[in-house]
């Protein structure tokens, strides 16, 4: 059960609401596996998916997880550029609201627009992703993958490397990763890094060797082209041989460590590509975790409706 | 008229005794003055009266944006919040950098006839940052300043002779203090907050990059400058150094800036969007020392009202600026007076004396002679902000809800009773 109408972060959730997101992902995903496609714990209901950035994995992704589940399901996309001309989110909530549809699905570039919604509409609204907000079903598909291959997350650490100052992804993992009680090591330039992170729990490394000392996780996070012609960092290559994680960086973390990525992977820039290719890569596994778990949080926020 | 039974607020202390006004000026005082025939006698026992609060940094959107608020509204929303002097900066449509537009709200603050509006004019043509505005045509129409607030002039080279040429005609350059690179979109503070709420945060150092520019043509031209709204330690200490070296700067902060910090922003409330941003708790408390020391001259509001629809929106899309005419001197009583960091006289100073001062304004003291500008509140007065109770226009508040003390109760300005409004 998530006690609260929408699932704007992990920030609010408890440990517990986490676990029980995990659990019934984890059934999901046997589910998935054995090509259970047709399941009915959403008939009847609607789902609406609003983007207001591009996205091609993320929806996709909850598009198939709400029709698995029997929803009906109905896309918008919104171009960036007409957002602040056009009708304001709060008309366009109280529009699909009228419609009376069960569920919104958002993405935004602006941070707490979700927030925004979920008070204005009747809906159960889903963060999917807002500006350097949260994207909280990524960080659960990334627990749901660590979750089956290491049993528990209680204890392991986790390394972060990449553009965390601009990273939704990075924030819901530091946030969901403390609660369940694993560790956090950072590691990205100085310019990509977020003020006083650190007082939010993660451990802020001074070289790729620290953050990745016996970490059990490595995960990378996507270099934006556009950081570099900001001038965060002086070319891609510069980055890749600086702070990217190759082989070689990558014995100081535990043998066996699993590598992931939420992507889209730039090749040899955040990881090599013998990396994401090699035998511990979890970034394709991690995308079927994203369908289950996205059918999980559809679940239980359906089952709060009384 | 015979102010009777109040305590008084004058430059060296507060004292008991009624204040006679007569033709629109301050004539005498005395214990209990009997009323001459035919003159009127306001019974303000229990209450205290402060000279006619001053507030140099007000937008009041008219012309261009009376949907957000208008002359009349402003000048309501003022004198009910005990102004009777208010200064409008020139960020309206047009840009006031003309003497046409002076003039327009000159002559319609005094058709509205509730309080004294000082039209502040741009600094350059449009808020452009190219060329410097029709500085000698304004101030002959009644501009009291120039000011480009909401941004800095980039090009330093232009804002040295801006301030020289702002000086062959008596005005002051009020500089908004901002790096606009270092800004590059950030709309709140650089800190955990930005961080935890994941909005683009913005430096102490691009405030402080300017105020120290400011500061440096100041110094080099050996003329004044006024910096507006500080909310930086790091700034208050640097506006410090330089007065203690004779550098001729004067400095005002907002009640927002020693009340709040970005901790406010935690929930997203639109409200909470300023422009600087709140800052951390250490600069909260370097602005309160900056005040007690003197470092900072006046307490404005930067009133900056906005229609509902400029704040239901995203935080990153919402208008900057917070409404504060109604809520600023009973917010700087409650947070400086009440709790012992200020007396008094010295919040006097701070939203009175010391902006007539830095603009060469008549009033802001009460002394045989001066207008009748008076601002009488009960003190004690406790009240809960509910800005659906506003005048003004802009709702847009971070402090609805506060419990605060101090009720302005009459607002006098050259003798006349201007709130409670007549009916």
């Amino acid at each position: 059960m998530i006690a609260s109408k929408d699932l704007l972060g992990l920030c609010p959730l408890s440990a517990e609401e986490i676990e029980e997101i995990l659990s019934l992902g984890l059934e999901f995903k046997k589910a998935l596996k054995r090509g259970e496609k047709n399941r009915s714990e959403l008939a009847g209901k609607s789902v609406v998916i609003l983007f207001y950035e591009n996205s091609t994995r993320t929806r996709t992704s909850f598009e198939l997880a709400a029709k698995f589940l029997g929803a009906h399901v109905v896309n918008i996309s919104v171009a960036t550029s007409s957002v602040r001309k056009g009708e304001t989110l709060v008309d366009t909530g109280k529009t699909l609201d009228a419609m009376k549809n069960d569920f919104i699905v958002i993405r935004h570039p602006a941070g707490g627009a979700p927030r925004l919604l979920a008070k204005t509409v009747k809906a159960h609204v889903i963060n999917a992703g807002d500006g350097m907000n949260e994207h909280p079903t990524q960080a659960l598909l990334d627990f749901l993958t660590m979750k089956e291959h290491f049993g528990s997350l209680g204890g392991l650490k986790v390394a972060i490397l990449g553009d965390i100052r601009h990273s939704r992804v990075a924030k819901s993992n530091l946030y969901g990763l403390k609660k369940l009680g694993a560790r956090v090591s950072m590691y990205a330039p100085r310019t990509l890094m977020p003020a006083g992170i650190d007082d939010m729990g993660a451990e802020i490394c001074r070289s790729r060797e620290e953050a990745l000392a016996d970490a059990d996780v490595v995960m990378g996070l996507r270099i934006q082209l556009e950081r570099q012609h900001a001038g965060n960092f002086p070319s891609l290559g510069e980055y890749a041989k600086y702070y990217g994680v190759n082989a070689d960086v990558l014995k100081f973390a535990k043998p066996g460590a699993l590598i992931m990525h939420p992507g889209p992977v730039n090749r040899g820039v955040e990881l090599t590509s013998a990396l994401i290719d090699g035998d511990t890569s979890r970034i394709e596994e991690q995308v079927l975790s994203g369908v289950a778990v996205r059918m999980a949080v559809l679940t239980l926020l359906n089952k709060e409706v009384v | 008229m015979i102010i009777h039974g109040a305590e008084v607020v004058l430059a060296n202390g507060v004292k008991k005794t009624d204040i006679r006004i007569e033709n629109g000026k301050i004539l005498g005082f005395g214990k209990n003055l009997s009323p001459r025939a035919g003159e009127e006698t306001l019974d303000c026992t229990g209450l205290t009266v402060f000279p006619g609060l001053i507030d140099m940094h007000v937008h009041l959107r008219d012309p261009g944006f009376e949907y957000k608020e208008d002359i009349e509204s402003g000048s309501r929303a003022a004198v009910k919040g005990g102004f009777t002097q208010i200064c409008c900066m020139p960020n309206t449509k047009p840009v006031t950098d003309n003497k046409v537009t002076v003039t327009y709200i000159r002559a319609r603050a005094a058709q509205v006839g509730l309080c004294k509006i000082h039209p502040i004019g741009a600094i350059t043509e449009g808020q452009e940052g190219k060329n410097l505005a029709a500085i000698g045509a304004m101030k002959a129409a009644g501009a009291v300043a120039l000011s480009e607030d909401g941004k800095s002039v980039e090009n330093t080279g232009l804002m040295a002779n801006a301030i020289r040429y702002a000086a062959d005609f008596g005005l002051k350059c009020l500089c908004h203090c901002e790096d606009a690179s270092l800004v590059d979109g950030g709309v709140v503070h650089e800190g955990y907050y930005a961080t935890l709420t994941g909005l683009k945060g913005s430096l102490r150092a691009a405030e402080d990059i300017l105020i120290a520019r400011e500061i440096c043509l100041a110094e080099s031209l050996g003329l004044p400058v006024h910096i507006c709204h500080v909310s930086t330690y790091s700034g208050v200490q640097l506006i410090r150094e330089a007065k203690a070296r004779g550098v001729q700067v004067t400095a005002e902060t907002c009640p927002h800036y020693f009340i709040l910090t970005d901790a406010a922003i935690a929930d997203f409330d639109t409200n909470t969007k300023v422009n600087p941003p709140l800052r951390e708790e250490r600069d909260r408390l370097a602005v309160i020392e900056g005040l007690r020391d003197g470092t900072i001259d006046c307490i404005v509001t930067d009133h900056a009202p906005h229609h509902a629809d400029d704040k239901n929106v995203e935080y990153n899309y919402a208008a900057f600026g917070i409404s504060g005419l109604e809520t600023s001197f009973a917010l700087s009583y409650t947070a400086l007076v009440r709790s012992g960091i200020l007396t008094p006289e010295a919040l006097a100073k701070k939203m009175s004396t010391a902006a007539a001062k830095i603009l060469g304004l008549e009033g802001g003291v009460i002394e045989a002679g001066a207008p009748a500008d008076l601002t009488i509140a009960d003190l004690n007065e406790a009240w809960t902000i509910d800005p659906a109770s506003f005048e003004s226009k802009g709702k847009n508040t971070p402090f609805a809800g506060r419990e605060v003390f101090g009720r302005v109760k009459y607002t006098v300005a050259d003798g006349e009773v201007k709130y409670p409004f007549a009916r």
